[in-house]
């Protein structure tokens, strides 16, 4: 173990003069769609602002502590002087300014960088819709257009938007794609919307950002970009699939299990989303397009909960 | 007859639990012996155990601080060393059982124990000193408030050995911490230590509210009030307001779990969100209850240390007053995520951005404190300064991650753990750091050792960075906190730095200790001496007492003419103490075993409700009842200290400082 | 002066070691009526969560919640006409108002009881949907301390025996018992129109 240890901070040396580097490569600042292009704006933007107080701040505590140091007996000595009208406004007011004008861009980025709202892309391309179901410890895809669902592996079209519908059939999640931008929580009973898109296609990071116990590590999956044909050749492959999904083999899917493999489902019962989110309702979900709590018909809604 | 407590409930197999209770038992042994040895029970017991003197009540604060500080960093640091080595498919050598346990005891312990039990120590030794009182308005609560806090340390280290801890990290959301998803006795254990120490906290809340409110000195208006008794004031409105929103949250929690109620469960029309909500409201106002009285600290360290007045005494307390306020209506920025509308985002975030403006305006107050004064590079005044930088940058990321867009990709990643520990190492810890570095000879009559308090903090100093600047980088690389193994090479050798950094902090811990050891044993030297009880030429009233002050604190309560009194009054020839009398018997609270009972009591009854163990339940409650009552029924709880023995007592510390002064 | 100084101070002094008392257990009261706010507001949040178990509509009965309510109702005005006694000085008094406020308050706990075991009989437990478990919670919450005042007014009452006159801390204590029992009996008004009359129309 210790062996281990000393070879890696001895690997540690070679790699810091290649860290700086590596900046442009961090995921949350090296975005491959529109809304982390966004983020990571807003982001620098942000800092920036900051900056202007934060530096001149750090640098008058270093210079102020050094020049009126005890021993430098040269410098002017105000024993009494506690107050000055001229720097409680600078010190009240310039905080301010930088916070006003930190406010307005929260505010236009919360409505325009707000998970549900659908992307400028969707007014000319319909988006792809999945239904993201988070379980001890996996994810689950459902493709309702297409009728299919996997596991831990989500693959969409380069350049096309996707609407995610969110849940959970078991603890709190949070479904997070670092390299595309926001993420969401996945909670029982609920739904919640994302809204992301790929410009460039590619095999990201896909992952729970919150603690959802034991198997919380191996919680994640990989997100497949691809182009347009490579996608459709996929969703035939997963077609192809021996495989189904349904309320026999469901309950099997949602009992815990870590670290669990990339699994294809040729067919998925339709609703079966639907009656995930019921089963914690009494029977209803609420419709996405009226808003209006529905009651959805099924043999899964009398499941037992807590199997 | 036991519950579900059985043999097999002694984790006997987990060479890491076997191997620090052995450590644990053989240090405990060793500390009995030399108690027993030296004969010092009864003393221990009459003088400490029972005592309701703010001053001792204070001492024992800090020693349950400091125990929770090493229970707490050396979860830290294993967690460190697991995330240093779990790579690529090694597992580390932590699995999830334990490793999670780990990591929500680290949170919980540092924050309810080791922060809230150094917090309470500051409150209990400054408060009543500065204020010119002879003690707090509730000196038996108060030595209850230490016994509750106490015990449900005692009661989380007792996990350790007996059972396990929770597995949900330190707030224990639902579901997960639910029965359905957490049926182990982990839970159970955090419910219990978090309900008992909340009515200690929250009886030291009203304690210290009532304290300042009605005692003050004569003299003293609100604006003539130091400003550390300013925060710690905030600080207990705070506690007031908050902990009993803690409290139901987590007793809401304990009926699902208990009694099989939908509070937060899944199912039965539960909603998990409205934990979260009640939670965070105590949770965000929590921080500035403990970050509060850090501020109040170095208002009171730098003035001291550059030879002047505070800047802007005003607008420091306006500034303390607007975040107790503000802390209010912020809680929701810690679940941006939850997919509420963007609206209520942006009033939770536009809100939280607001606080970094009095916080912001409190920095430059201390910076031009230091402006044209003469600044002394004492031990005190390096945790200060190394404050004034850390903090500018935890206060940048923090308001990064107050804009609802960008904490879409920030939440819950490493950015987040790399932003709270720069705020509250940088801020809380540092601030009580230097308050023990600054007060610590008024305690005991004798200073720290300087040149190892300067070691100690090059230690945290450095290593706080090397610690948590990779965790930084890590957030934005989309590493989640929590992890327990991983396998993306690119994150491994920041963690690699991040685990170099937790070791430099042990060396600052180490000195830490160090300091203490030479301190004491150094003691008795002439330089390290404290005889005039005003070492740093200090401002504020507790610095007019002897050091240590004696049991009484003020023989003739001091008449307050201007802000910094003490100060005023040396400027100004006047004997803050009136020296010479004429002296009257002084009125005091006697030491009562009534708190040490409760809770002993309450420790009980908590071991056995995390056990299912009923009769011994009703046993304890019975008895804290009975305590209870016992002691109002007492009607002996009171004495005088005769005026001769006053007089001979302040006799003895006037001779003192005139050999001082013939010096 | 500094003489003047220190007889003004012992005079502060003495209020200072007396006053806090009733104060601080005021501001004590103010933290326990966040405790219920926070009760009443989880109730708000839940009380449509009725998981398709009965509404508040088909089990609350209004005829035994208006006796509940007249019991705490004249227990505070017999605690009060107890106050007076006890301003008089005369003990004997106060121990006989005690007594009348304990024994309705005694029957306040054993009708709210009564109510309970015939709804956890019904299969409307408080594990039955998240609505009964907020709605059993604040008002056994309220029931509980109830309950525990019925243990001071004893301890009240047992504490006043055998004494001649009533001193600072036991007027003290009588003091804050009246502020606890006022403060629930506003805790109840709040429950009975917030919990049951705005669940039954």
């Amino acid at each position: 173990m210790r062996n281990k240890y000393l070879k890696g901070t001895a690997r540690l040396a070679g790699l810091a003069s290649v860290l700086p580097l590596a900046g442009c490569d961090w995921d949350v600042l090296d975005p491959k769609g529109p809304v982390g292009d966004q983020l990571k704006h807003l982001i620098v933007e942000s800092t920036i602002a900051m900056l202007i107080v934060v530096v001149p701040t750090i640098i008058m505590v270093c210079y102020f502590a050094w020049k009126y140091r005890a021993s430098n007996t040269e410098a002017e000595y105000l024993p009494k002087w506690s107050h000055s009208n001229k720097i409680e406004v600078a010190i009240w007011g310039i905080p301010t300014l930088i916070i006003i004008f930190l406010a307005v861009i929260t505010y236009q980025t919360c409505h325009s960088l707000d998970p549900y709202r659908p992307l400028d892309a969707e007014a000319t391309t319909k988006p792809l819709e999945v239904e993201v179901v988070a379980l001890d410890w996996k994810w689950l895809f459902i493709y309702p257009n297409e009728g299919i669902a996997t596991v831990n592996q989500l693959a969409i079209p380069v350049n096309t938007p996707v609407h995610f519908v969110i849940t959970s059939d078991a603890v709190m999640n949070s479904f997070f794609i670092p390299r595309l931008g926001s993420m969401i929580y996945a909670m029982a009973g609920m739904q919640t919307q994302l809204h992301l898109m790929a410009t460039e296609a590619g095999d990201y990071l896909g992952e729970s950002a919150n603690y959802s116990g034991r198997g919380f590590s191996d919680m994640k999956f990989r997100t497949l970009a691809m182009p347009q044909d490579q996608y459709a050749a996929w969703v035939e492959k997963v077609r192809s699939s021996s495989d189904q999904l349904d309320d026999q083999t469901y309950p099997r899917l949602a009992a815990p299990s870590e670290a669990e493999p990339v699994k294809y489902y040729a067919h998925v019962e339709p609703n079966l989303f639907d009656e995930i989110v019921a089963k914690y309702n009494n029977g209803m979900v609420m419709d996405k397009s009226t808003g209006k709590m529905i009651h959805v018909q099924s043999a899964m809604s009398d499941m037992n909960m807590k199997e | 007859m036991l519950g579900r407590l059985s043999f097999a409930d002694i984790p006997l197999d987990v060479p890491i639990l076997v191997g620090t209770f052995l450590g644990v038992a053989v240090m405990g042994i060793a500390v009995l012996g030399l108690v027993t040895y030296y004969g010092k029970w009864g003393y221990l017991w009459k003088e400490w155990l029972t005592s309701v003197d703010h001053k001792r009540l204070a001492v024992m604060y800090v020693v349950v601080a400091l125990l929770a500080l090493v229970r707490g960093f050396a979860d830290a640091i294993m967690m460190r060393t697991q995330l240093a080595l779990a790579y690529a498919g090694n597992p580390g050598y932590l699995p999830p059982h334990h490793y999670d346990q780990i990591f929500s005891a680290h949170g919980t312990i540092m924050i309810f124990f080791m922060a809230m039990a150094f917090m309470t120590a500051l409150f209990n030794f400054v408060v009543p000193l500065q204020i010119g009182a002879r003690d707090v308005a509730f000196p038996f609560l108060n030595n209850l408030s230490f016994w509750m806090t106490a015990v449900a340390f005692a009661l989380v280290n007792v996990s350790l050995f007996i059972g396990e801890f929770s597995q949900c990290g330190w707030l224990a959301y639902p579901p997960l911490s639910e029965t359905q998803f957490s049926p182990g006795v982990g839970v159970d254990y955090y419910i219990w230590a978090i309900q008992i120490s909340g009515v200690g906290t929250l009886l030291t809340g009203v304690n210290f509210f009532v304290t300042i409110v009605k005692m003050r000195a004569p003299g003293m208006t609100w604006m003539k009030m130091p400003v550390f008794t300013w925060t710690a004031f905030c600080s207990s409105v705070l506690i007031m307001v908050s902990f009993p929103v803690l409290t139901v949250a987590v007793a809401l929690l304990g009926l699902d779990r208990y009694f099989g109620m939908h509070f937060f469960t899944n199912d039965g029309g539960g909603n998990q969100m409205l934990y979260l909500n009640m939670i965070w409201a105590w949770g965000h106002p929590e921080v500035y209850i403990l970050v509060i009285p850090a501020f109040g600290v170095f208002s009171e360290v730098v003035p001291a240390f550059s030879r002047k007045p505070l800047f802007g005494y005003a607008t420091m307390v306006y500034a303390t007053c607007a975040i107790m306020v503000l802390s209010f209506v912020v809680w929701v920025h810690h679940f941006f995520t939850m997919g509420a509308g963007a609206d209520v985002n942006a009033f939770f975030g536009i809100a939280t951005m607001i606080i970094s403006i009095p916080t912001g305006v409190k920095l430059f107050n201390w910076l031009f404190t230091m402006y044209k004064g003469r600044v002394e590079f004492h031990a005190t005044m390096y945790w200060a300064i190394g404050f004034m930088i850390t903090f500018t940058i935890g206060g940048m990321t923090g308001v990064m991650m107050a804009i609802p867009a960008a904490d879409f990709v920030l939440h819950n990643s490493l950015f987040l753990i790399a932003h709270f520990h720069n705020v509250i190492i940088g801020g809380v810890y540092f601030g009580y750091i230097c308050g023990m570095n600054f007060w610590f000879p008024k305690v005991f009559g004798f200073k720290l050792n300087e040149a190892w308090g300067k070691r100690a903090f090059w230690c945290w100093f450095v290593g706080f960075y090397f610690a948590f600047v990779p965790l930084y980088v890590l957030g934005f690389e989309g590493m989640t906190r929590r992890l327990n193994h991983y396998d993306n090479a690119q994150w491994h050798p920041w963690l690699l730095i991040a685990e170099v950094g937790a070791v430099m902090i042990m060396f600052g811990i180490v000195c830490q200790v160090t300091q203490l050891y030479v301190s004491v044993r150094d003691m008795k030297l002439a330089e390290n001496r404290d005889e005039t009880g005003d070492p740093w030429n200090a401002r504020s009233l507790e610095w007019s007492t002897s050091s240590p002050p004696p049991p009484y604190n003020f023989a003739i309560v001091p008449h307050v003419h201007e802000l910094d009194a003490f100060m005023h009054d040396k400027e100004n020839g006047i004997d803050t103490r009136q020296a010479g009398g004429p002296y009257q018997p002084i009125h005091m609270p006697k030491n009562t075993v009534a708190g040490f009972f409760v809770g002993a009591f309450s420790f009980v009854l908590g071991f056995a409700a995390i056990w299912y163990i009923w009769w011994l339940a009703v046993i304890a409650l019975v008895g804290i009842f009975a305590t209870v009552i016992a002691r109002s029924a007492n009607q002996d709880v009171d004495y005088y200290i005769p005026a001769e023995e006053v007089a001979r007592i302040e006799n003895e510390h006037t001779r003192k400082l005139m050999a001082q002064a013939a010096e | 002066m500094a003489h003047d100084t220190t007889l003004s101070d012992a005079h502060a002094e003495h209020e200072h070691h007396e006053l806090p008392t009733v104060f601080g257990f005021w501001v004590y009261l103010m933290t326990d009526c966040i405790i219920f706010g926070s009760l009443f507001a989880v109730f708000a949040v839940l009380r449509n969560q009725f998981a398709g178990g009965p509404t508040g509509k088909e089990l609350f009965e209004l005829s035994g919640l208006a006796l509940e309510t007249a019991l705490l109702l004249v227990s505070s005005i017999t605690y009060g006409f107890g106050m007076i006694a006890a301003h008089k000085g005369e003990i004997k008094s106060v121990q006989m108002w005690l007594g009348v406020t304990f024994l309705l308050g005694l029957g306040f706990v054993f009708l709210e009881l009564k109510e309970f075991s015939h709804m956890i009989a019904e299969g409307a437990g408080p594990d039955r949907s998240a609505f009964l478990s907020a709605f059993f919670t604040l008002v056994s919450t309220h029931g509980l301390h109830v309950s525990c005042g019925l243990v001071w007014i004893i301890v009240m009452i047992v504490q006043l025996s055998g004494v001649t006159a009533i001193n600072e801390r036991t007027m003290n204590k009588l003091t804050m018992l009246s502020l606890f029992w006022h403060f629930l009996d506003i805790v109840w008004i709040c429950v009975f129109t917030y919990v049951y009359l705005a669940s039954m129309i």
